[in-house]
């Protein structure tokens, strides 16, 4: 008995030793890397259809706000089939709950590729769940159009050769912001609230080279937990007279309503990713209600300072905005007209561009040659950073002033930068209309 | 439970022709078998499919691990998501920082890892008895998760860490995946050949026994404290290897996939497959990883609006472990069992 046990994990342990020789944190060698082959170019692709697809938060910390990125998505994708499609394809849009958990983002990205083999995946959402199939995308050479995240490593064009940026990364818009506060709120104390990953750390890395001498306080928040009353507390007691919020939209509605239930009344300044008023004065309302008090969220909301790229719905006679609120009415009348199904939107009709411009003869290769070919201008307010060197999505951002009744202000023009240490300075050049960029025709 | 069901006359025969084989050559024919099976499954399906196997692989030691402290320790833990967690941040540690290592050594490693934080918390643990037990164990689970944002440097914050795993060897040309779950099945089936073992065995009639009256089992010379702090330390060793093979399979560790909710569903597979049995991890694994797929295509399929199909997975599985719970209270292998049984007889008496 003894001896057999013996016998049975000598035997189990040269099997394991034989299995794995390598070492498990050295590349190369395995056959796991392997290159992307000819074959998988046209994955996807059919004479009158080409399947994508996209990881997002329909349930978990990050749905409130984000769950309706993919719904405007959808809107904007039965538009343009109504209208014929692309190049005479359809698109077939294929959305995947990863729950904002990411392994389970591992395993959606990996049905979608290995199952459902999508010619590319558009707008993968956040930075803690896209992070851990960047790198599989690029092995497996699928296209990884317009990630919907500001983190800096999206724009990486020797490493991840198929990724590219959508937003404006965390510290352009941290320079924006910085500048601003600089300019407007000089000599103030200003606090930051920030979420704990790379939301936080390159939005303070662009913060910094404006007022670093000006920041009393920063907090950090972790979105499993949404107890924000410590933080919040803290920047009360520093005397912070600016916040900076670089938060999601649940967290910034969080803050809010803490400091109002603290009396405490700073100046926020909310980034894009949260300042999306529609969406906030819901959540507003909805987490009131939830701790069994009714409040008036755009009241709330009031005198708030955002930054965006975008049109906002807020921003009534955008070109653009009319456009999105035609197919909005058409397709999807039942959801609310909010920056984020914008986002959705404008980030559809992107990479629509992107598919127009890579022609009839499809493959994977031309639809990233398209995306780095610079003649990408979409609805946005900034240009895109788009080109052989780089993948970054917008450069720069507006900065905007909420009122009570959900209409925004804009405080100062376009603005663009580079994510190092260059100026900030007006965006020039003009934008295009819908109907000038004439998608479809319908 | 498990091995010790009352045998059957019509059975005698084999029953002993079974028992005078010794348990440990026995299991280990079983671990084969399985093993085969596995590999002729993942050779007969698509690459995807294969990470599905594999994922049922890991599910089923953490479920497993759980058995062992809740069905045979009579012992709940509402946090074994925590010794997942322990688990995976050592073989991406480990992976990142000691590239050299082979991967078998990462994950003795993590089971290591998981082993030391079991036996803390059973040391802890074996003085609480029901809710308070429960609440212990889950304060781990809400807690430790936040310990990445204590050291964002080296834990990677909320981003958690990522990595690839070299494992395959050079010359070998199948699908990663398919290798990935050859390579957890072993880990795993080796796992439960040992557990198997120590269910049939004296540790595990001591914690049976344990389970049952505490006060007979120590009149009996068993020492109950440390009996069942070996069940924590047992079951957290298969958490933290399960945690190790998700990290391996998957190149991630991020509190995101750490929640007390996995901690949750960790427990109510473990119910709907069977307590206290380690076939009910198998059943409970299978439920986890599939379950939850195929409610997810039925309400894609149905076209309904996204608040409600975004929900109908987790109502659905509430509903079916509601019915089992009442139909079969010993959950899908209780229930097999009896089925079995049943037939049994039936057949018995037509003779």
């Amino acid at each position: 008995m003894r001896r057999s046990i013996r016998l049975g994990t000598v035997l189990a342990a040269g099997t394991l030793v034989l299995a794995a020789c390598g070492g498990a944190g050295e590349t190369g060698g395995g056959g796991g890397g392997k290159p992307a082959s000819g074959a998988n170019a046209t994955a996807g692709v059919t004479d009158t259809s080409v399947v994508i697809g996209t990881h997002q938060p329909l349930t978990g910390p990050a749905a409130p706000g984000y769950s309706k990125i993919s719904v405007g998505a959808k809107a904007v994708y039965s538009y343009i089939n109504d209208a014929g499609g692309i190049n005479g394809r359809k698109i077939d849009y294929r959305v995947e709950d990863d729950g904002y958990n990411p392994a389970k983002t591992v395993e959606v990205v990996k049905k979608l590729v290995l199952q459902d083999k999508v010619f590319a995946i558009v707008g993968g959402l956040g930075t803690p769940t896209h992070s851990k199939v960047i790198d599989y995308l690029n092995t497996e050479g699928v296209p990884d159009l317009l990630v919907s995240s500001g983190a800096l490593m999206w724009d990486d064009p020797v490493k991840h050769p198929m990724t590219f940026g959508f937003q404006v990364d965390y510290t352009r818009e941290g320079k924006i912001q910085g500048k601003y506060i600089k300019d407007n709120f000089g000599g103030k104390k200003v606090g930051d609230f920030f979420q704990n990953d790379d939301v936080g750390r390159d939005a303070q890395a662009g913060l910094d080279q404006f007022i670093k001498d000006q920041t009393v306080s920063r907090q950090g928040y972790d979105t499993a937990n949404t107890d924000v009353g410590p933080q919040i507390s803290a920047l009360k007691s520093s005397g912070a007279e600016v916040v900076v919020c670089s938060c999601i939209p649940a967290f910034a509605a969080l803050m809010i309503l803490t400091a109002a239930k603290l009396g405490y009344h700073p100046q926020f300044v909310i980034s894009s990713i949260g300042a999306d008023p529609a969406t906030l004065s819901g959540l507003l309302t909805q987490f009131a209600k939830q701790a069994g008090s009714t409040v008036d969220g755009n009241a709330l909301l009031n005198g708030i300072i955002g930054t965006g790229y975008l049109p906002g719905v807020g921003m009534a006679d955008d070109p653009w905005t009319t456009f999105f609120k035609k197919i909005h009415d058409k397709y999807i009348p039942g959801e609310a007209f909010t920056d984020t199904l914008v986002f959705g939107m404008a980030q559809a009709y992107t990479f629509a561009q992107a598919l127009k411009l890579a022609g009839r003869d499809l493959t994977r290769q031309k639809v990233v040659d398209a995306m780095a070919s610079g003649q990408i201008a979409g609805p946005g307010l900034i240009p895109f950073g788009f080109s052989k060197d780089s993948h970054s999505g917008y450069t720069g951002a507006l900065v905007f002033k909420l009122d009570g009744k959900g209409k925004e202000t804009v405080l100062r023009q376009p603005q663009v930068t580079d994510r190092g240490t260059g100026a900030v300075t007006a965006a020039t050049g003009q934008r295009q209309t819908p109907d000038q960029v004439a998608l479809v025709s319908g | 439970m498990g091995a010790d069901t009352v045998t059957k006359p019509a059975t005698r025969t084999t029953a002993q022709a079974r028992r005078a084989i010794p348990p440990l050559l026995l299991h280990l024919g079983a671990a084969i078998i399985a093993l085969v099976l596995v590999v002729a499954l993942t050779l007969a399906t698509d690459p995807f499919t294969n990470l599905r196997i594999a994922t049922v692989g890991y599910y089923v030691l953490a479920l497993a691990g759980l058995a062992v402290l809740t069905g045979m320790g009579g012992q709940i833990s509402l946090g074994h998501g925590a010794f997942l967690f322990i688990g995976a941040y050592t073989v991406g540690l480990l992976v990142i920082h000691a590239p050299s290592l082979p991967i078998w050594a990462d994950l003795i490693a993590a089971a290591v890892a998981g082993g030391i934080a079991g036996l803390l918390t059973g040391a802890a643990a074996a003085r609480l008895h029901g809710p308070y037990l429960a609440g212990a164990t889950l304060a781990l689970a809400v807690g430790l998760p936040a310990i990445t944002q204590r050291f964002p440097d080296f834990l990677g914050g909320s981003n958690g860490l990522s990595f690839t795993v070299n494992s395959e060897p050079a010359g070998l040309a199948v699908p990663s995946t398919r290798w990935q779950a050859w390579l957890v099945w072993l880990t795993v089936l080796i796992a439960l050949v040992l557990l198997a073992n120590i269910a049939r065995g004296r540790l595990g009639r001591r914690m049976r026994s344990v389970r049952d009256d505490e006060v007979a089992a120590s009149l009996a010379g068993i020492h109950v404290g440390r009996t069942k702090i070996v069940a924590f330390l047992i079951s957290a060793a298969c958490g933290g290897l399960a945690g190790g093979l998700q990290a391996f399979l998957l190149g991630t560790a991020a509190p995101g996939s750490f929640t007390p909710a996995l901690s949750l569903s960790l427990l109510a597979a473990l119910v709907l497959g069977g307590i206290g049995s380690l076939w009910g991890a198998l059943w409970g694994a299978l439920a986890l990883v599939y379950f939850q797929a195929w409610a997810e295509d039925v309400s894609d399929a149905l076209q309904l609006p996204t608040p409600v199909a975004n929900n109908l997975p987790l109502a659905l599985y509430g509903v079916i472990l509601i019915v089992i719970t009442f139909v079969a209270p010993h959950g899908i292998q209780g229930g097999l069992r009896r089925l079995g049984a049943l037939a049994h007889r039936t057949r018995g008496g037509n003779r």
